[in-house]
């Protein structure tokens, strides 16, 4: 049980470090949310153990960690995850190739929702270019889809 | 074991609950900046994921390091000597003039500036959050780092510091949306507002009017008017002055003389007016010292 858990947590540290690692500036925009595409896998296939409450903590670490307001990422996070762990049965049955547009999807809903929260703090602008992680999350999921249960089989997390 | 007893609140409520947390967080943190104090031990929690997120491009540089050949060594000695040589020439002159302005200050009974306190940093992480310009550096308060503290780097100035680690801190570049820097033209003194844009290579000037004089070219240096950052430090150079009379003002767009994407060794400076309190308590009582002196005599 306590083994289990630990690679759930893990997988979400990994996931915050490759959010941050220091890339160069032409390939940064294309960064994909990590994240969410992490936390997406678990509460599609645990949502009993992984749904809001650890999308929550997340989202704050995240915050912590890339320096925006407390609470941004965890509203964004919270909401999405929310989506998936409500509709998980339905979504477990699409092949990987749905599941993909469903990340995409939510990824620009994430960023949106972000973009939204801090555009009534500050006045900052949209441009087209922070949408990019939305096609490199959707490029992303079936491999991480794969590795992850891979590694949930390995460790019989259920 | 998925029972209905083990599952706890519904998802619903687990949401609502997030949402509602999430909501008195931004509040708190923005509106009331509750989270100050907090905020350096959230930092210094999560400073070893960021020491992790370091490791390949510290792995990367240091390796590249090892394989430089001699002769690029050679040649970079070479080019760091030539500079050297450049840079004392400068200094000998430098040293008279300082002590020439010293004097002149004196006459004048302005108050000289005295030299301060400086430190080397390194960037550690580049913030992944394009809705804002910050980077975190490898010196914290243990170093002695406070809020608001002035950053420069080899070109001009970077920003200031806008959150304290014990191990590191993360500083605001001029370049973000929520900055703005006093700086004057070194041609002719003019003061103005320079406010970041959002994009690292440029700087808007506020409420400049149209009869300014200001050409593309200026040179703008901090102005030290805002007491953060200390006078003199360049800042950015005019890139594009255009003057629409339908405007009310002329739009000036500045870029800044800093690398600010390629930011790699920054200069902490101490000893600006908006220092922490302990210091500016020794300042005042030196010349509190002094009076004393002069009614003792």
């Amino acid at each position: 049980m306590r083994k289990r858990n630990l690679v759930i947590w893990i997988s979400l540290l990994v996931a915050l470090v490759l959010q941050i690692v220091p890339l160069p500036t032409q390939v940064d925009v294309y960064r994909p949310d990590w994240v969410l595409v992490v936390l997406a896998y678990w509460s599609m296939a645990l949502p009993h153990r992984v749904n809001v409450g650890v999308a929550f903590l997340t989202g704050v670490a995240m915050d912590v960690l890339v320096g925006t307001t407390l609470g941004i990422h965890s509203f964004g996070l919270s909401i999405c995850v929310y989506i998936l762990a409500a509709n998980y049965q339905r979504l477990r049955n699409y092949s990987v190739w749905q599941q993909a547009i469903i990340i995409g999807l939510l990824s620009a809903l994430y960023h949106l929702l972000t973009f939204w929260v801090q555009h009534l703090l500050t006045d900052i602008y949209f441009r087209v270019d922070y949408l990019w992680p939305v096609v490199t999350s959707m490029v992303l999921w079936p491999w991480v889809f794969w590795l992850l249960r891979r590694t949930r089989r390995q460790f019989s997390i259920s | 074991m998925d029972t209905i007893f083990t599952r706890g609140p519904s998802l619903n409520i687990r949401l609502t609950l997030a949402l509602v947390l999430s909501v008195t967080l931004i509040f708190v943190d923005h509106k009331m900046d509750g989270f100050k104090s907090t905020r350096v031990y959230l930092n210094s929690l999560m400073s070893p994921l960021q020491y992790i997120a370091n490791l390949p491009g510290l792995m990367l540089s240091e390796s590249a390091q090892r394989l430089t050949s001699q002769e690029q060594l050679l040649a970079e000695n070479q080019k760091l000597n030539n500079q050297l040589l450049l840079m004392s020439e400068k200094l000998q002159q430098f040293e008279v003039i300082a002590k020439e302005n010293a004097q002149l200050r004196e006459l004048l009974q302005a108050p000289v500036r005295l030299a301060s306190k400086k430190m080397v940093a390194e960037l550690m992480a580049v913030d992944k959050n394009p809705y804002s310009q910050q980077v975190v550096i490898n010196k914290g308060a243990i170093d002695g780092v406070y809020l608001s503290q002035p950053v420069i780097d080899d070109n001009g100035v970077v920003g200031q510091v806008m959150e304290v680690g014990s191990t590191n801190s993360r500083v605001l570049l001029i370049a973000d949306v929520t900055h703005a820097i006093p700086v004057r033209s070194l041609r002719n003194d003019i003061r103005f507002i320079a406010t970041g844009s959002g994009a690292l290579n440029e700087l808007y000037l506020e409420h400049v009017p149209h009869s300014v004089d200001i050409q593309e070219g200026d040179t703008l240096i901090s102005s030290g008017l805002g007491k953060v950052f200390p006078e003199g430090y360049p800042v950015a150079t005019v890139k594009q002055v255009v003057r629409d009379e339908s405007r009310p003002f002329a739009r000036v767009i500045a870029t800044p003389l800093a690398n600010l994407d390629r930011l790699r060794h920054l200069l902490l400076l101490w000893g600006a007016e908006g220092e922490p309190e302990l210091d500016t308590d020794e300042k005042a009582s030196k010349p509190a010292d002094n009076e004393e002196e002069s009614s003792d005599a």
